[in-house]
């Protein structure tokens, strides 16, 4: 059960920006900025950063949400989604991409675990300053919402089969304030 | 020097979010909403929580600079900023705010350390929904700063006179830089 009195109808994080949409108007912009922009690394690089983040952080809510999301971009390659969830090294990924990831992994634990070496490592794979940047915020940013929703007990469904509604709501219309109204994206065939 | 390309000479975040301003407009959107919207808390004990948190994951930069707008906000009372920041449990303020610390402390650690007993531990004394919320969020918001801010190596100014003087800056409010 949340910490807090929230709409029981909404998950995770729809549950919390419905409860402060001041708040939840930032947090909404910076995660359309950051995971839905074109510029370098693809929408669904972006999404797999996350999900891998969240997967350190432990946090179910947004590692099957954003999983999903990665997964629907990917053409419902799971498989690839999973294995970077947890084992990227192995992944069927770019050089580049394992080695921002391994910058977002860093971040994770904190600021100051990147060396440069890392960044070097990255620059090496052909990493841009705008994608070791974008790496970095989004493992930051990661490490923000995934306190959020943790931090609050936001209601986490556990049957993984009512992600991929939200995830698709998510994939076509973005981040906006759509995602914690009271008509919630509801799974198609059940 | 940042591990980016940023503006020489300009310190922490205000050197990313110019690098950036796409994301830099809702990050600073978030602090302006967090740190001086309407509260029930007040400004001095909301950027104290974010130099708290901050302190605990070691960023010279937000901790020196939220503590420093902590202080101006305090005024006559800014002693308090040091005392939390040295030694929290002991520290001149009321057990609501040592609560609501407490609580900003677990998150720092990580969302699932936060238990039913830290909140109801608050809420016995008086903390509201919102002011759970607003402090989880704080806290969670800081480490995500924190981590951006040393993550990509940004400049960290060591003398103290800076930071009080962007502390009666941040005091005013939250802007991007252009």
């Amino acid at each position: 059960m949340p910490h807090i009195k929230v709409d029981d109808s909404l998950a995770g994080i729809r549950g919390l920006m419905n409860f402060r949409p001041e708040t939840a108007e930032p947090l909404g912009a910076l995660a359309n900025a950051l995971l839905k922009d074109t510029e370098g690394l693809t929408p669904a690089e972006r999404e797999l950063i996350a999900t891998h983040v969240s997967y350190l952080n432990d946090c179910f809510y947004c590692h099957n949400s954003h999983g999903e999301i990665a997964c629907i971009y990917l053409d419902g390659n799971r498989e690839l989604v999973n294995q970077v969830r947890k084992d990227y090294e192995h992944a069927a990924i770019s050089d580049k991409l394992k080695a921002l990831l391994q910058v977002a992994a860093k971040v994770q634990q904190g600021g100051k675990f990147v060396t440069e070496d890392d960044i070097a490592n990255a620059r090496k794979h052909g990493a841009t300053d705008r994608d070791i940047h974008d790496t970095v915020l989004i493992a930051a940013a990661f490490c923000m919402f995934n306190r959020y929703v943790d931090g609050l007990a936001a209601n986490t469904p556990t049957d993984l089969s009512t992600y991929p509604a939200r995830a698709k709501q998510v994939a076509e219309k973005g981040y906006g304030n759509h995602i914690f109204s009271k008509n919630q994206p509801v799974a198609e065939n059940v | 020097m940042a591990y980016i390309n940023v503006p020489e000479g300009v310190p922490g975040i205000r050197s990313l979010v110019m690098f950036r301003p796409e994301t830099g407009k809702p990050l600073y959107e978030l602090a302006q909403v967090l740190l001086r919207g309407e509260s029930t808390l007040s400004e001095a004990e909301r950027e104290l929580i974010a130099a708290y948190v901050s302190s605990r994951n070691n960023c010279m930069f937000c901790m020196s600079s939220h503590a420093a707008a902590s202080r101006c906000l305090y005024g006559d009372e800014k002693n308090i900023v040091d005392e939390v920041l040295k030694d929290m449990p002991h520290a001149p303020i009321s057990n609501k705010l040592k609560a609501l610390l407490n609580i900003a402390g677990k998150v720092q650690i990580l969302g699932k350390e936060v238990k039913v007993e830290d909140v109801e531990a608050a809420r016995k004394l008086g903390a509201t929904d919102r002011e759970i919320h607003d402090t989880v969020l704080i806290a969670a918001a800081f480490c995500m700063f924190n981590r951006y801010v040393d993550g990509l190596g940004s400049w960290t100014p060591t003398d103290p006179a800076v930071y009080e003087e962007m502390g009666v800056r941040m005091s005013k409010g939250y802007v991007p830089p252009k």
